[in-house]
């Protein structure tokens, strides 16, 4: 036999199943419910990326007949195809999710073949027709609730400077750049935002240090995108600048600092996602929505938060739920003068060339490189 | 209308502040482990001390409600670290860089698996001490605002250098550091003398960890070091085991490492990557210049592992 190939959380299982085995029976006696399986890159409560998703897997566990196992902090290796083995061989699961961006390919692709009688959602990946039926890729416009905050922060920023942490300049972080300035510059047509780029998704002494020379040149409403916002938050609150926050709610963090934040609503969407399922519908492979469809919503207003700045963000949020709303519409210009949408093209969110976006517009200090 | 910002000035600024709020884990670490190496022995443990530093730091913080009391439990964290490593390293025939790695992974390991609820709480922080005052200037009092632990810690350094000169237990410690039978001619114990020092070098590392997270960056998440620990041990080498050097040494890192998002705010924003690896080049480029193949290391202890 392989023991290269039993994973900790299998051979503690095993030796758990083998103390028990003698007086309980082996497992399967819950065989009537549906076992659903999540799988985190991170640690599930860092008031972030997998704590939306973790939020989203407690709401699961309240449907009846539905048991629930996670596990967190796998890395995006073979780990995650011996967390799924696990998963299954032991616990039954016939639902996963595997929430990590670069969980997709190739290991979700290969789980899938291998059982293929088993469902996988995968979050954030780009599912294409030569890939397996029974997995599937969901995300959300996370973009459209940035869109909001950047409104929010454009009123209420004195300076019109507006700061962004970020990890990487990759499409989807680009993204939400783009769209929390083009809002800002809705509300301030003069506000810029100035981003730095801390290099990884968790790098807190970094995050701390970027706060600070962001604030350090005058900016007052600060907003990130990397997986723990609780550093930004943290620090940003106490040198006395606003926020906007990202992934969950972080208003208890600095409650009077707080203005709104854009969020995850995985709440809604999982439990959704396994009721279908248990009723024997089939999920879209392909599975996108923004603000409309309740994959993304924004963070309840701060204080601080002017009745002005109010009235026009929930207009805006209003044209997205009935959705006549575009965010990048052309002409857009990028912040090297180069235009990358012409005049009368619309990128409506399903557009596939907005998830392959390498610029920063207008209105962005930084860099791409 | 005045502009709030001070433009290029924030590069300096932001180095001299980043001196400041990031070099205090470093020189915690690095003298702690100054007075381990002087005794004979490396702990490369000191990483997993640091983490379970600031780990129980948060923990103890949060459940008491006061943050002094969470540094203590930090040091005594440490010193508890350092107790096991001396006890494991004082058997026969066992290698301390070995069993350094082994507690550096049990440290993080442990901090993360105990640390775990402790993620989401908010724990009361430090104080820092307001040197600002005479400047009108916000960026100003923002790097000036200081934490005790800092001063402490610069306060340590030349205590340290002075001690090891001058004192009874610094001579004591040379000796068991330079030449063991010559300490055990004198009739002490080797064995204990390292005990003692390597739990102090703990104990130090532990109050390196509370400052990570009771001041800054201020909270307890499992990114929190990112090998800090690791660099501080790496910094005592080429600081030549002076705690002088370490303090000079650790200002430049915390210096060093607030270079790129400073750079980056004020427009500089191409080859980040290279300027947040500058705390990394430095090393190496310090690293190539004094090295030498006709000569150990000046200053080295001549009973260490790794010039013996």
């Amino acid at each position: 036999m392989d023991f290269g190939s039993i994973s900790r959380r299998h051979l503690l299982q095993g030796s758990a199943a083998l103390a028990l085995g003698g007086t309980l029976g082996v497992r399967g006696a819950a065989a009537a419910e549906t076992t659903v399986g999540f799988i985190y890159v991170g640690s599930r409560d860092d008031y972030g990326y997998n704590q939306a998703h973790a939020q989203g897997a407690a709401a699961v566990k309240k449907l009846p007949g539905v048991k629930v196992v996670e596990e967190e902090k796998v890395p995006e290796t073979d780990a995650v195809e011996k967390t799924v083995e696990s998963m299954v061989n032991l616990d039954g699961a016939t639902l996963l999710f595997p929430t990590s961006f670069g969980y997709y390919n190739p290991h979700v692709v290969k789980m899938a073949n291998k059982f293929p009688k088993l469902h996988f959602e995968h979050c954030g990946g780009l599912w294409a027709d030569k890939d397996p039926k029974n997995a599937g890729s969901y995300f959300g416009y996370i973009d459209e609730a940035q869109y909001i905050s950047g409104i929010v922060a454009g009123y209420t920023s004195k300076s019109g400077k507006l700061g962004f942490v970020a990890a990487k300049p990759i499409p989807q972080v680009l993204r939400n750049i783009n769209a929390f300035t083009l809002g800002a510059r809705l509300a301030n047509p003069k506000a810029t935002t100035q981003v730095i780029f801390t290099g990884d998704w968790s790098m807190p002494v970094k995050e701390a240090e970027a706060t600070n020379s962001l604030i350090d040149q005058g900016i007052d409403v600060l907003t990130c995108h990397v997986d723990g916002p609780k550093t930004m938050v943290e620090n940003a609150a106490r040198r006395g600048a606003f926020i906007c926050g990202y992934h969950v709610n972080q208003s208890p963090l600095a409650p009077k600092a707080y203005l709104t934040g854009a969020e995850w609503n995985w709440e809604a969407l999982y439990p959704k996602f396994v009721k279908m399922i248990m009723s024997g519908e089939s999920i879209p492979n392909f599975y996108r929505g923004g603000l409309k469809e309740g994959l993304v919503k924004v963070s309840p207003y701060g204080e601080a938060v002017s009745a002005e700045a109010r009235k026009h963000a929930d207009e805006v949020k209003a044209k997205f739920m009935a959705d006549g709303y575009t965010i990048f519409k052309g002409p857009i210009v990028d912040n090297k003068g180069k235009t990358v949408i012409a005049g009368g093209t619309d990128r409506g969110q399903k557009d596939a060339e907005l998830e392959k976006m390498d610029y920063l517009v207008e209105g962005v200090i930084g860099a791409t490189a | 209308m005045a502009d709030p910002s001070i433009g290029l000035w924030t590069v300096p600024l932001a180095v001299f502040g980043g001196a400041i709020r990031v070099s205090t884990p470093f020189l915690f670490v690095s003298l702690g482990e100054c007075i381990t190496e002087r005794s004979g022995r490396i702990n490369l443990g000191l990483e997993g001390t640091l983490v379970m530093g600031a780990m129980s730091a948060y923990g103890i913080s949060y459940l008491s409600g006061s943050p002094w009391l969470g540094v203590l439990a930090a040091g005594i964290t440490g010193a508890l670290f350092g107790a096991l490593h001396a006890g494991i390293c004082s058997l026969p025939r066992v290698n301390d860089i070995a069993v350094g790695i082994a507690l550096m992974l049990l440290g993080t390991g442990l901090a993360f698996f105990l640390g775990k609820p402790l993620i989401e709480p908010t724990a009361p922080r430090l104080p820092a001490i307001d040197f600002g005052w005479w400047s009108d200037v916000p960026q100003v009092r923002a790097a000036l605002r200081i934490n005790v632990l800092f001063l402490i810690g610069v306060a340590i350094a030349p205590l340290l250098y002075w001690a090891f000169r001058t004192t009874r237990w610094g001579l004591l410690i040379r000796t068991a550091g330079e030449s063991s039978d010559a300490a055990r001619a004198m009739g002490h114990s080797v064995l204990l003398i390292r005990l003692r020092a390597t739990m102090v070098g703990g104990f130090l590392a532990g109050i390196g960890g509370s400052f990570l997270s009771l001041f800054y960056p201020g909270s307890w998440n499992e990114g929190l070091s990112s090998g800090q620990g690791i660099t501080a041990v790496a910094l005592v080498i080429f600081a030549r085991w002076d705690p002088m050097l370490c303090l000079w040494a650790s200002l430049a890192f915390g210096g060093a490492a607030a270079l790129g998002p400073a750079l980056q705010s004020v427009g500089v924003t191409s080859g980040y990557h290279l300027f947040n690896a500058a705390p990394y080049i430095l090393t190496l480029a310090i690293m190539i210049i004094t090295c030498s193949p006709k000569r150990t290391l000046t200053g080295a202890p001549a009973e260490l592992s790794i010039t013996r």
